[in-house]
């Protein structure tokens, strides 16, 4: 039973960490209906500018290396490389391709996968660095000596992260200027458009958002994992995520990472000694396929209705 | 001045649905055939026909199976890797464990193998669709792949995964030079390809085109959507499987099931988007295009920097420019190669006297 809980938890823990990347696709798909499968190569290239802001910048600016003055300087800067990709971004990408297809925007949203990638690795080196959060992998210790249980503490710092970021976005979204504007945009562009809303600002604030959704995801992820070119696969993570909670919801994105989570932890742990491991990799995909066939439209997806 | 149809009458309805109903056109495709199917093979060096023509017309199957599927059907997938993947497999299983087995014989079993999974994993189209779909097709993209390495009877217990095509050898002949390979897989190629033109042309064509276009529509009027969707994947998966079989025997010879991962079938939806979505024709052009790129920009980039920079360094300029020219593609002709051809004929024919 420790053992059921351990694994479930750890799994729910971890699918906060698909949702923090789930999350900025659901920014961008809901405000301009772009399916941005750059995301994943954005947390690479976040993660990445961030930790290279913080090798150069004591060497520059005179500063000791690891203090906070760093750290913050270093979000800071990467924070404002997000927003200028994201500028350049709706600039040279989205604004000439206004009313394509959807499936001509989501190749293109591949195409500036690669090119995210290679300036990142460009820039910065394709070496794989550390990052340091402050904050250690281990269990908890009141947990684990009072019901032996561990959770890691590192995991539960990265909930509270995401908690935080969503309970911002709600914020944002729901009693701000900008927030009504982007809600009026994702719901009808057109009559958005006619009452005064500057369309171009709109998207340009969405992929600025989602940058820094992509900065923080990036943080909690290199911290995990090392900042390296396999952070970019977090996209793929991220996808069945998305899927089963709807591309439309932010709160579907959170659930869905907690349902993908848990269920791929004790999956691995219960079903895949029988077939020989390593089904991470597709089971995530196999349950929310499971779950569209009864709900097309995820857990909390916009319901489509077809009219002819 | 010369592409013109004037003086051209149809007098029967075969004349009318004739593919190339212009008589310049079906010059033009026997001279594309003869050229290609003979003075390519007897002129081209080696290093051509392994690296460029042999996988440029195997893509462009492949390419063809996609835009069956998405093209067409309006079913957007992201796994067509996994069914070439396998179509290889099947082939190789086929021609392992079947004593005497003809290689035509296991091509064809390879494509309906990938036939059949196709139609498995086409079966969630029936009630998701759009991007839902794709991200579920690649649910077959990583279950394949997965599968095919866990268990080891797929590549007769290769300890690596990787299996070697055996030799192809059509009634007792061996096809090894890249001549024979080259012209092995012209002609499949050729064969298949007008295959899927006539399809898409004729009732079954028209079927898919009316559920891409409005499924719910096309299912009042009386279109049974599941047959025409699961057809879809079907001929699709099919063309994958042979494209698959064909990239395992007349292309690299040895495959491992890793070798077909997303990359590729990305890949694959790059050429369909690139070379024009809906076109067989352009289905030639974007597999053209993608293979050619990247050995291009090998050549390019060192030609003009020198080798000064690091090959770090040009790896990742590579995917830089690889990126920027799709994006570019897709802002300048969204319809793709094919668009470009189509507009360049309307220009011909009135040429050079416009008005």
């Amino acid at each position: 039973m420790q053992f059921f809980i351990e694994v479930l938890v750890g799994g729910l823990l971890s699918g906060v960490m698909y949702a923090l990347v789930a999350l900025g696709f659901v920014l961008i798909y809901k405000a301009s209906g772009v399916f941005n499968f750059a995301q994943g190569a954005m947390v690479f290239f976040a993660a990445l500018t961030f930790v290279g802001f913080q090798e150069v910048l004591p060497g520059w600016l005179g500063l000791e290396a690891g203090s906070g003055v760093v750290f913050w300087l270093a979000f800071l800067l990467a924070f404002i490389a997000m927003i200028l990709l994201g500028t350049a971004t709706e600039r040279i990408v989205l604004r000439p391709l206004v009313n394509q297809p959807h499936i001509t925007l989501f190749m293109a949203t591949i195409g500036l996968t690669y090119v995210v990638e290679g300036l990142a690795q460009m820039t910065w080196g394709a070496n794989v660095r550390g990052l340091d959060l402050g904050i250690v992998d281990e269990p908890i210790a009141w947990l684990m000596d009072n019901y032996e249980i561990g959770v890691s503490k590192f995991d539960l710092f990265a909930a509270g992260v995401a908690a935080s970021l969503v309970a911002l976005l709600a914020l944002l979204f729901q009693y701000t200027k900008v927030g009504r504007a982007l809600r009026a945009v994702a719901d009808d562009h057109q009559a958005a458009l006619s009452i005064g809303i500057p369309l171009q600002t709109i998207w340009r604030v969405v992929w600025a958002v989602a940058g820094f959704v992509a900065l923080v995801a990036g943080m909690i992820w290199g911290a995990r994992n090392g900042v390296q070119f396999a952070l970019t696969f977090t996209a793929l993570k991220a996808l069945p995520v998305l899927i089963l909670g709807g591309f439309t919801s932010v709160p579907g994105a959170i659930v869905g990472g907690l349902i993908i989570g848990a269920s791929e932890k004790l999956a691995e742990v219960y079903v895949g000694p029988f077939v020989g491991g390593g089904i991470e990799g597709w089971f995530p995909y196999m349950l929310a396929l499971a779950f569209l066939l009864f709900r097309p439209e995820g857990l909390f997806g916009e319901k489509h209705i077809d009219r002819v | 001045m010369l592409y013109r149809e004037a003086g051209q009458f149809k007098a029967s309805y075969a004349e009318d649905s004739q593919i190339f109903p212009i008589r310049q056109d079906k010059i033009g495709f026997w001279v594309l055939m003869l050229v290609f199917g003979l003075a390519v093979p007897l002129l081209a060096n080696q290093y051509w026909l392994k690296a460029i023509l042999i996988p440029v017309l195997i893509f462009s199957l492949a390419a063809i199976g996609l835009n069956i599927l998405t093209g067409y059907a309006g079913q957007l997938s992201l796994g067509s890797a996994a069914f070439m993947a396998v179509g290889a497999f099947a082939a190789y299983n086929f021609i392992l464990r079947i004593e005497g087995m003809p290689f035509l014989v296991a091509l064809v079993l390879a494509g309906v193998t990938a036939a059949l999974v196709g139609i498995l994993f086409g079966l969630p189209s029936l009630r998701i669709k759009g991007f839902y779909l794709a991200v579920a097709t690649l649910a077959a993209q990583f279950f394949i792949v997965w599968a095919l390495v866990k268990f080891p009877w797929f590549s007769n217990n290769s300890s690596s995964g990787v299996v070697t095509a055996q030799d192809v050898t059509i009634l007792g002949y061996t096809f090894a030079t890249p001549e024979a390979k080259y012209i092995l897989t012209f002609l499949i190629v050729a064969f298949m390809a007008l295959l899927a033109k006539n399809m898409v042309r004729s009732s079954t064509g028209r079927a898919w085109m009316a559920v891409r276009d409005m499924d719910v529509a096309a299912q009042v009027i009386g279109f049974r959507l599941m047959r025409t969707k699961l057809l879809a994947f079907a001929v699709s998966s099919f063309y994958c499987g042979v494209a698959g079989a064909l990239y395992a025997y007349t292309y690299i010879g040895t495959v491992e099931p890793e070798g077909f991962n997303l990359d590729l079938s990305f890949k694959i939806l790059f050429m369909i988007i690139i070379g024009g979505v809906g076109s067989i024709m352009g289905s030639f052009l974007g597999a053209a295009f993608i293979v050619l790129l990247p050995i291009f920009l090998d050549n390019f980039i060192p030609m003009i920097f020198g080798d000064a920079l690091g090959a770090g360094f040009v790896s990742n300029f590579q995917l830089i420019v690889f990126g920027g020219l799709i994006i570019f593609f897709l802002i300048v002709e969204p319809h793709g190669l094919a668009r470009l051809w189509q507009i360049a004929k309307e220009k011909l024919r009135l040429w050079p006297f416009p008005h």
